[in-house]
């Protein structure tokens, strides 16, 4: 199985989020220097018509990030077009440069950060959607109790996809004054 | 953690759900869970068609939570074998009625019109399905698609017309391309006036530890997909199994006359992946993608216009509907595959009954007379296109009898010594040796998955077992395979999940058991079921072994019927009976 995770991907899931913040911490600094550009890591469906539909990538986003086995909980989401005879189709944030999800929070539970990425403070979402229905793509939803799901691109999800269709890629940008 | 029993009653319009923490402690789940309430659903003796007669679903402890935990078991009392009928499928619905929250369904009574059931968290409706009565079992799919909720996490199970007009080897299609495939599931359904279920839930399943869960998951998942356990199921998918059964002379051709195919490369795992396999599909939560589907293009006019049909394709289907009818064209097995898909019908049952079927004619034991004009000759695949049309349809007297399985036909026409059933029920695709047929007699669920007696066979062929191991090889697969259903685990992975691991998932989801604990399990469900089928009239003493099998070299030489006999008496005295 060429296509699968190596070891060395599987082991980096067990603490996705310390080698992603240390990243970017990296290039917050890099980015203060000079303030033309920025780059950060982002999650790419680099290969949709590789998706076998297994929804490993949802169960591991889920497991990782909120310790439960869940599809509704989960911030990347596998669609299927027509039942299992038709394609299936891999929603992720795409991480947009100036993302309407925050525009059309109104209480600063989406943050976006100067880095460009985007934080999600869970206490102080209550739960008006406004943020899913911004989303074109759909890569927001709410769970259970009502509170926004949001993809921070911490790339466990990667690690766990048997075919290759996603990856993280680093994105420079330039910074609109 | 497991509890909830779902009940519905078809005749009164009836839903309701109870706790049952008694049943999931004691019997852990799938299998084990799903034979208790088949007992205290199902009274003795009663007509497999009758609306007394329950179906049972059921999920287990692991379900959604581990790589592979992917099936669903149903139980019910076989319309085929008028004893335990049990089958399992995969697809999604097993994490549908995780999410949903139900994890054992019984479904009760009989409608008094077509009805479907819809079932979204706690929410059950039965609904009026008259208008779909009648449909292909691919096109139903289609249909609930669009007026039924839960894209993307729900499962729709339906029936075709042979479910419908009771085929006594009608099957379940579960989304699109799996199955409840044996011993007439459909036709319980069908008897219900049932012609689909379709479920979705939002609920999720909380792990006491999670940590320690997701450390047991890495290494399960690490297992799954980078060592080769799964390799065969990955690559070529079960078809692999044409090509090296063939030649260990293992693989049933023309019913089972030779055990080699001359046409088996055309047919093979290895061609169908070359020219026709599109595309691999997963069932929820399993990383491998065994399901293989192939795309099947024909020509329909002389301006480059083509129909394109997706069928998945593995390896059972392909012996019954290849070399056991000696066809040899890849278009011809996908058409047949298609065809039983369509009519909803078990296709191993489908291809047995047509093998036999073939040689009776040739016999003379039945004329065309009896087949309507079908001169069915090996290899003839429009011929059996249409013969299975008139099975579902029962078109006369001797199409009547084919639909209620080949030990019912062959009683009444003739041809027992090749009409290969064991236990009623159409035998899978190995004529590898003794343990095979043993265990097929001996086992409880009467598919290849029983016990693994070709497997047992094929190690024998190479060191040299005594009937004794064979025997002992068999109550050890079967005992531990009642755990093993239990949690549900699909059985392409049963390398992965070793007793230790399976001890460890379990702990880490809250429920200890230790080795012993679950030897025991095992065995005790092991003796359920039997319980169950010598109620309903088993007897293993009865058993009827088609003669056939002592007639064709097999993987191990040629079968001996005392060998047979000897490994029996072995069998019956290492099991106390």
């Amino acid at each position: 199985m060429e296509s699968s995770a190596n070891p060395g991907e599987l082991e980096t899931v067990t603490a996705p989020m310390n080698a992603v913040k240390g990243e970017a911490e990296g290039e917050s600094k890099k980015a203060g220097q000079k303030k033309a550009t920025r780059k950060r890591r982002r999650l790419k469906v680099a290969h949709p018509e590789r998706c076998i539909g297994c929804l490993s990538c949802m169960f591991a986003c889920s497991r990782i990030n909120t310790g439960r086995a869940s599809l509704s909980r989960s911030a990347i989401k596998v669609k299927t077009q027509g039942g299992l005879e038709g394609d299936f189709a891999v929603v992720v944030c795409h991480a947009c440069k100036d993302p309407p999800c925050v525009a059309a929070c109104p209480t600063g539970a989406l943050e976006q950060r100067e880095d460009g990425r985007v934080v999600f403070h869970r206490d102080l979402c209550q739960g008006c959607g406004d943020c899913a229905d911004a989303c074109l793509i759909r890569a927001i939803s709410l769970d259970a109790e009502g509170k926004a799901i949001k993809c921070k691109h911490c790339g466990a999800c990667v690690a766990f996809c048997p075919h290759g269709v996603l990856e993280m890629e680093e994105v420079e940008e330039e910074v609109d004054k | 953690m497991l509890r909830r029993v779902l009940y519905i009653d078809l005749g009164k319009n009836e839903s309701w759900v109870e706790d049952r923490y008694d049943l999931f402690e004691e019997w852990l789940g799938g299998t084990g869970v799903a034979t208790q309430l088949l007992f205290e659903e199902c009274p003795a003796g009663i007509d497999p068609l009758s609306p007394e007669a329950p179906i049972i679903f059921s999920i287990g402890p692991l379900t959604a939570l581990f790589p592979a935990m992917t099936k669903t078991v149903a139980t019910f009392k076989s319309p085929l074998s008028g004893e335990l009928g049990e089958s399992y499928a995969g697809g999604r619905l097993a994490m549908a009625m995780r999410f949903a929250g139900h994890e054992s369904i019984v479904i009760r009574g009989a409608a008094d019109r077509p009805c479907y059931i819809s079932i979204r968290d706690g929410e059950v409706q039965i609904k009026d399905a008259r208008s779909i009565w009648g449909i292909p079992a691919t096109v139903v799919g289609y249909i609930l698609r669009d007026v039924e909720t839960g894209v993307g996490r729900r499962s729709i199970i339906r029936i075709g017309p042979g479910g419908e007009r009771l085929v006594r080897y009608a099957g379940v299609v579960v989304d699109t391309y799996r199955h409840f495939g044996r011993l007439g599931l459909g036709a319980t359904f069908g008897s219900k006036k049932l012609k689909a279920m379709v479920i979705s839930g939002t609920e999720d399943v909380e792990v006491p530890d999670s940590k320690r869960y997701r450390e047991i998951y890495n290494k399960l998942y690490k297992t799954v997909v980078q060592t080769d356990a799964m390799e065969k199921y990955h690559d070529i998918g079960t078809p692999i199994n044409i090509n090296v059964l063939n030649q260990l002379k293992g693989l049933p051709t023309r019913n089972f006359k030779e055990s080699s195919f001359e046409g088996a490369e055309k047919i093979s795992g290895e061609v169908l992946a070359d020219d026709y396999l599109f595309r691999r599909v997963s069932c929820a939560h399993c990383p491998i993608g065994c399901i293989h589907i192939g795309m099947l293009k024909t020509s329909f006019s002389r301006e480059h216009e083509y129909e394109i049909r997706k069928i998945s394709y593995d390896f059972e289907l392909i012996y019954a509907l290849g070399s056991n009818l000696g066809v040899s064209s890849p278009e011809g097995v996908l058409e047949l595959i298609e065809a039983c898909e369509r009519q909803g019908i078990d296709a191993i049952s489908t291809g047995v009954v047509l093998a036999w079927a073939t040689e009776a004619l040739d016999r003379g034991l039945i004329t065309t007379d009896d087949t309507l004009g079908l001169a069915l000759k090996w290899n003839d695949v429009e011929g059996y296109l249409k013969a299975i049309e008139n099975i579902v349809k029962m078109k006369n007297e001797f199409y009547s009898a084919m639909a209620e399985g080949v030990e019912v036909a062959s009683e009444r026409y003739g041809g027992q010594d090749f009409a290969m059933a064991l236990g009623k029920n159409e035998v899978p695709g190995y004529h590898t040796g003794p343990a095979s047929i043993v265990g097929l007699t001996v086992g409880v669920r009467h598919s290849h998955l029983d016990n693994a007696g070709y497997s047992i066979d094929q190690k024998a062929a190479k060191k040299n077992l005594s009937p004794e191991e064979m025997v002992d090889a068999i109550i050890k697969e079967d005992d531990s395979r009642g755990v093993y259903n239990s949690l549900i685990g699909c059985l392409f992975a049963r390398g992965v999940y070793s007793t230790e691991n399976i001890i460890e998932a379990l702990a880490s989801v809250g429920i200890e058991k230790t080795e012993e604990e679950l030897e025991v399990l095992g065995r005790k469900i092991f003796d359920e079921k039997y319980r169950f089928k010598r109620r309903e009239g088993f007897d293993l003493e009865a058993a009827r072994i088609p003669r056939r099998f002592f007639e064709t070299v097999s993987t191990m030489g040629m079968v001996d019927p005392e060998t047979i006999e000897t490994m029996m008496e072995i069998y019956r005295k290492r099991r106390g009976w």
